[in-house]
């Protein structure tokens, strides 16, 4: 397929993408328009733990502590000083932040390179491990910094956390945020870095072999991933409009690990679709928490079952179809048109 | 009065370095023989305080029945665990076993939520552990001083198994050669559930002193214990019996005493450890002790 059918195609599926979510902010209730933005916020999250996670091979746990650091970052920044004001009744905000206010466009761009900064100065024990080390090094980092966010009051308010963020989040920041996110992560997974990453996957040592040089490569997949995990953070912030450490613990690195896991590691468009399903179908699994009646007796809602059956199927996808949905697969147009000719190859007898 | 002080938190630090210890052997153990980090490892504490807690409540057993009962339940769902979650991963590449550990621990964290539900239930301490020791200024609770004593009696148990008995030498030699003991006519799948039997055993009776010592019980009771009992593990170079027990003993007394020394810094207490991690896996990656227990 030429890339200028492919070109023309994606702009067809975007438009249509943003001719269902306008149909959506016109006619839908609150509540659609509400799933389908935190579904962009995850996407943007998802995909991006999928580049380091999934491209590059690397178990990485924290990403919460990106996803924190980037609510923070992007809160402050939009919150006006009389706001700042209220918040802080116990300690006094440090000073230049207690003055700062900025439009949200700029405080979600602070979000992201605060985020990626983050990501620089970790990666340099991060990177200089792998396996399981790195699993625990990057989990650490995500406790430090709920630990941190607990401890330094004058920064963050400690765990009252900060209330009454004005919510700015809507369909087309969020869904504007995900597809940039798609596209520039797609564009550097397809680049010479992609492939870079995808043979350090493969066999690091072999890599070396060929010249590459593995700690360049994945600080970049590192960087971009926190700058893209930051940016949602702050729309996450701006969306429940309330954050306090409580909020980025592991459970939300755990959703994402069963985001990327059940759509198929290494995928984006994996990512993409594990996103939704598991937005979508962990709203869809309230009715296990809430009292069912079944004609003559009524089955007890069970609080905290969705958890339950989140980490079966996390377990259950990765001991029995371990590939996903798409294993390392992409959903993309020269796919649907291989599968298309299959499916008439085999319609048309010999 | 100043010694004295110093000397009441150095011998709470021994011995909430004990608890760091037993829980690390389990790590220690699993990853000699697997190479995994057996993330639900920590889980297993909570699992056998609330086995204990059920054994005095529901039955009404003595303290001295309840946890031997808890602890080979424990023991028995270890072994559940590897044949449930890691078995089938053998083959598999390294990232799908340290998810799979991650779904099993998330998992047991969240079906002891369904069934005792999240309100943290006490922990009936037997006065058997309850008397409190004054000595001069010191005030030390008996159990402070039981757990490091108990903590070595199972310790040298557990080395007599490794190094005096047959199945201690073939679990040894697990974790020299893997593949090469398979081709010696050893049964592994059973040399590896002796394994898991043994460090869940040892977390659950660490599980038991630590809900005697923090006795308010809750789902997610492991995780932070688990987490230190690892860096402890990674601390004494991970593989290796007797470096865990070091560890959780230094990581142990290096956490009382920075919070006894410096008070400002309470509140980043939990993060001092992965610090300390950090800063092993920089500059000396293989512990103190240096990796495997076989050398």
């Amino acid at each position: 397929m030429s890339a200028k059918w492919k070109f023309c195609l994606n702009i067809a599926a975007l438009s249509a993408l943003f001719g269902l979510l306008y149909l959506f902010s016109r006619y839908g209730s609150g509540y659609q328009i509400r799933i389908l933005t935190n579904i962009a916020i995850f996407i943007t999250l998802a995909v991006s733990y999928n580049l380091v996670n999934g491209v590059c091979g690397l178990l990485h746990l924290g990403p919460n502590g990106f996803i924190a650091v980037g609510a923070y970052t992007s809160a402050l920044l939009s919150m006006t000083p009389a706001e700042k004001e209220l918040n802080f009744i116990l300690e006094h905000l440090v000073w230049p932040i207690s003055v700062i206010h900025v439009p949200f466009l700029v405080s979600l761009i602070a979000a992201g390179a605060v985020a990626a900064l983050f990501a620089f100065v970790i990666s340099f024990p991060v990177l200089r491990v792998r396996g399981d080390y790195l699993a625990i090094v990057t989990f650490g980092f995500g406790e430090v910094v709920r630990v941190l966010c607990n401890a330094c009051q004058s920064v963050t308010n400690g765990p009252l956390g900060l209330k009454g963020l004005h919510p700015y989040t809507n369909l087309w920041w969020s869904w504007g945020v995900a597809v940039l996110a798609v596209i520039v992560i797609q564009r550097l997974i397809d680049s010479n870095y992609g492939l870079a990453m995808k043979a350090i996957r493969e066999d690091e040592t072999a890599a070396m072999a060929m010249g590459v040089d593995p700690s360049r490569r994945l600080l970049v997949a590192f960087m971009v991933s926190a700058f893209f995990s930051g940016v949602a953070g702050g729309l996450l912030a701006h969306l429940i409009t309330t954050i306090s450490p409580g909020v980025f613990t592991f459970v939300l690195t755990f959703n994402l690990l069963i985001m990327i896991v059940v759509g198929g590691l290494g995928s984006t468009t994996g990512a993409i679709i594990g996103a939704v399903l598991f937005t979508w179908g962990g709203e869809a699994l309230r009715i296990v928490e809430r009292p069912m009646d079944i004609g003559i007796f009524t089955i007890p809602g069970i609080p905290g079952m969705r958890m339950v059956i989140f980490s079966l199927i996390l377990m259950l996808v990765i001991l029995f179809a371990r590939n996903g949905i798409l294993g390392r697969w992409e959903l993309n147009w020269d796919f649907l048109a291989s599968k298309f000719a299959r499916l008439r190859r085999t319609d048309t007898p010999l | 009065m100043r010694t004295t002080l110093l000397l009441q938190q150095l011998i709470n630090g021994v011995s909430l370095g004990s608890l760091y210890a037993l829980i690390a052997i389990g790590y220690t153990m699993v990853y000699g023989i697997l190479r995994l980090i057996n993330f639900a490892h920590g889980d297993l504490l909570m699992v056998s305080a609330y086995a204990a807690i059920y054994g005095i409540a529901l039955f009404s057993l003595p303290w001295f029945l309840t946890f031997p009962l808890a602890i080979i339940s424990t023991g028995a769902i270890g072994i559940l665990l590897d044949r449930a979650a890691y078995k089938p991963l053998r083959q598999a590449p390294r990232i799908s076993l340290l998810i799979s550990a991650i779904g099993a621990s998330f998992l047991m964290e969240n079906l002891a939520l369904v069934i005792v539900g999240g309100v943290p239930k006490p922990f009936p301490r037997p006065d058997f552990f309850n008397h409190v020791i004054r000595a001069g200024h010191l005030h030390i609770q008996v159990l402070t001083i039981y757990s490091p004593l108990i903590t070595l009696v199972l310790v040298f148990g557990l080395l007599y198994i490794v190094f005096k008995t047959r199945v201690g030498k073939a679990m040894r030699a697990a974790s020299w050669d893997f593949e090469a003991t398979r081709l010696m006519g050893i049964n592994l799948d059973s040399i590896i559930a002796l394994t898991f039997l043994l460090g869940s055993s040892l977390a659950a009776a660490g599980g038991i002193m630590w809900a005697m010592k923090y006795p308010q019980i809750n789902p997610f009771m492991g995780v932070i214990p688990g987490l230190k009992a690892f860096i402890a593990a990674v601390l004494g170079g991970i593989g290796n019996i007797v470096g865990a027990v070091i560890g959780g003993f230094l990581l142990g007394v290096f956490e009382i005493l920075i919070v006894a020394l410096l008070p400002g810094l309470a509140d980043y207490r939990d993060a001092f450890a992965f610090l300390l991690l950090i800063g092993i896996l920089l500059f000396r990656p293989t512990g103190i002790m240096g990796e495997r227990s076989a050398h």
